[in-house]
């Protein structure tokens, strides 16, 4: 009933190639906006801030970069807490060492070190493929983080390794409460995501998507395979150096190698994954879930011990929590291989027929 | 020096064919179902902790090796039914993140039942220096490692043979080939998969045993897959022997590096140093060393 496109005619290519044809996904989207910079920044508690929503956002710009790499040109990569590494400790020597350096400029040329770096650890990809490739951007975890831990030039020559991001301010103003945080990172993870939607829409995401498919095919019809795969490991890598960059300025607090481990990156190539491979919807989709999983499981199990009362140790309730974790996950991935963004697919198909059946 | 320079060789090739034997779970599943199953290193840590667990329990040494053993086979069994056979024809790259997924669920799952505690395992083995050895060469080879390095030579001529000789095998390598043509020629697909999957189980078992003796039984056994990973892409995916041959290298370059280079750049490259050794050796050979070379046509 509300959403049917019927009567919604295009008169200009201009039109037809819009960013969303649709009227009601236009209204939708405005809304989404006006919630999440007006309505939530007013309403949200510091709490819910810091644990829920400006992880999430940060997340989502990583699982975007690297579904850039994996999801839209199909080079499978294990290494992208590494380049979300890069980028913060990019990050925090520009702050570090050049002074008057606005903020936001930092964090640019954070993603784009990231990019240099990501492009280095890409040339590989021109020769391997597939498992292969996989395990070889793992030399890009372990070596980054190592790099970043023995060479003390890039922590200042901190003896602890943990070193406390400086304070950020945008011209002058001071950002260290939760709300102007997550207004900061909203708004470079909004324009940032409107950026992936429109590159892979455009030439070049064809380009990757076409050696997604088949590079061999690709490299018949005219597509300069070196150029597009070392870019979209460019492309990969600035928005997750970016997205590392505020991980450690607007949500920890502090640039450390601890914080970029495997272990992030394997959380993040769940976020693309469960939210649907190859869709810039689906990396926000998936964020959320793998946000929430964690926080719902252990409130289902506190909840179950209190109410019970089981008296369950808290190691037995960590180790419940990661099997159901690992569960959820295969279960997922039977149910619905496509991951969260199929399922909104197929919800709106549905909805454009409610209430009728045909 | 020399004497220094072999000692560290023969430690790290001894090193490294435990390493095989990690990688060598990784080839068998990966050669007859296509998947690359991340979940070889929590398999180890699992087997090696009920076997320990079944021992703690009062179960003498070989009764609680068979009560692990068809724990293990069941194990592989189950993960078969329940989470390959769903996405059988899905994208490679959702197996291997199911793989993931089991790997969390098998290191909760085996924490739960036994318990994070560190242990140690007995095998009536010293990891002590052959004197015969050191007092004629005074290089020391440690007794523990050599027959590791016995056992895991066993395993892979065992297995080699198994793959090429028998007729399970030949099946084996088809449904690797491909699956549908597997299955249209009648091979029954479920039934290799249960007994990969089974004799993945029994190659994990092994592993656990010999290096949670080394180690202790410990979380950080899971962490043993990521030393096998790049003996893998070394040897080549598909290959036994690539597996055995990428683990010698792997293992002698990792302990030669640690020692002879590592001091100038401030130690700790044993993490990295075989990762990027694999990478630069992929550069020449593309799909490892023994691995099945890819034709690629449109």
């Amino acid at each position: 009933m509300l959403y049917r496109e019927a009567g919604q005619f295009k008169s200009t290519y201009a039109a037809d190639a819009a960013i969303f044809p649709i009227r009601q996904d236009r209204i939708a989207m405005a809304i989404l906006l006006a919630v999440a910079f007006v309505a939530v920044p007013l309403l949200a508690t510091p709490y819910l801030f810091s644990a829920l929503l400006i992880p999430f956002l940060i997340l989502s710009l990583a699982a975007v970069g690297l579904n850039i790499l994996t999801g839209y040109a199909g080079q499978l990569s294990l290494g992208a807490a590494a380049f979300m590494a890069v980028g913060a400790f990019a990050a925090y020597n520009f702050v570090l060492r050049v002074p008057g350096l606005p903020l936001l400029v930092a964090f640019a040329g954070g993603g784009l070190v990231a990019a240099g770096v990501g492009i280095l650890f890409g040339l590989p990809s021109l020769r391997i493929r597939g498992f292969y490739l996989a395990v070889a951007t793992l030399a890009a975890q372990f070596f980054i983080l190592w790099a970043l831990t023995k060479v003390g030039w890039f922590t200042n020559y901190n003896p602890s390794g943990v070193i406390t991001a400086q304070p950020m301010a945008i011209f002058g103003q001071p950002i260290a409460t939760p709300p102007a945080k997550y207004l900061l990172v909203l708004t470079i993870v909004a324009l940032m995501a409107l950026a992936a939607k429109n590159m892979t829409r455009g030439n070049i995401g064809r380009q990757w998507m076409a050696i997604r498919d088949m590079d061999v095919a690709a490299e018949v019809i005219g597509i300069r395979l070196m150029r597009a795969k070392l870019l979209a490991f460019a492309v990969s890598s600035f928005y997750c150096g970016v997205a590392g960059a505020l991980y450690a300025y607007a949500y920890l607090g502090t640039v450390e190698p601890e914080a970029y481990s495997l272990d992030l990156s394997f959380r993040i190539l769940f976020m693309i994954i469960i939210g649907g491979v190859g869709t810039v919807l689906g990396a926000f989709l998936g964020s959320a879930f793998m946000i929430l999983l964690p926080l719902g499981l252990s409130l289902v199990v506190h909840f179950l011990d209190d109410t019970l009362h089981l008296g369950v140790a808290s190691s037995v309730a960590s180790n419940v929590e990661l099997m159901v974790f690992g569960g959820l996950i295969i279960v997922f991935l039977i149910v619905e291989p496509h991951g969260l963004a199929r399922i909104w697919q197929i919800g709106k198909e549905k909805l454009r027929l409610w209430p009728f059946p045909h | 020096m020399v004497q220094f320079f072999f000692e560290v060789l023969i430690g790290g090739l001894l090193s490294g064919i435990m390493y095989s034997l990690v990688a060598l779970g990784f080839v068998l599943i990966y050669k007859a179902s296509g998947v690359f199953n991340f979940a070889q290193g929590s398999l180890v840590f699992f087997a090696a902790l009920t076997f320990v667990g079944l021992q703690e329990k009062g179960l003498p040494f070989a009764a609680a090796l068979v009560a692990t053993l068809g724990v293990m086979i069941v194990a592989g069994l189950l993960i078969e039914r329940l989470v390959l056979r769903p996405l059988v024809n899905q994208p490679p790259i959702a197996l291997f993140m199911a793989t993931i997924g089991l790997s969390f669920f098998i290191e909760g799952l085996a924490q739960l039942l036994w318990g994070a505690n560190v242990r140690g395992l007995d095998l009536g083995l010293q990891d002590e220096p052959i004197e015969w050895i050191a007092s004629r060469t005074g290089i020391n080879v440690s007794k523990f490692d050599l027959v590791a390095a016995g056992i895991a030579g066993v395993l892979v001529t065992g297995l080699a043979l198994f793959f090429n000789r028998t007729r399970i095998g030949r099946a084996l390598r088809a449904v690797a080939d491909d699956h549908q043509a597997a299955l249209a020629v009648g091979i029954p697909l479920q039934q290799i998969w249960a007994i990969v999957w089974a004799v993945a189980g029994f190659v994990a078992l092994v592993a656990g045993l010999l290096w949670g003796a080394r180690n202790g039984v410990q979380f950080a056994l899971t962490f043993v897959a990521l030393k096998a990973l790049p003996v893998l892409i070394l040897g080549g995916f598909e290959s036994v022997q690539g597996a055995i041959v990428g683990g010698l290298i792997i293992g002698a370059s990792e302990k030669l590096a640690e020692v002879f280079l590592g001091p100038y750049v401030g130690g700790g490259i044993e993490g990295w140093f075989p990762y990027v050794l694999a990478l630069l050796f992929l550069l020449v050979r593309p799909e490892g060393l023994f691995g099945e070379k890819i034709i690629r046509r449109i």
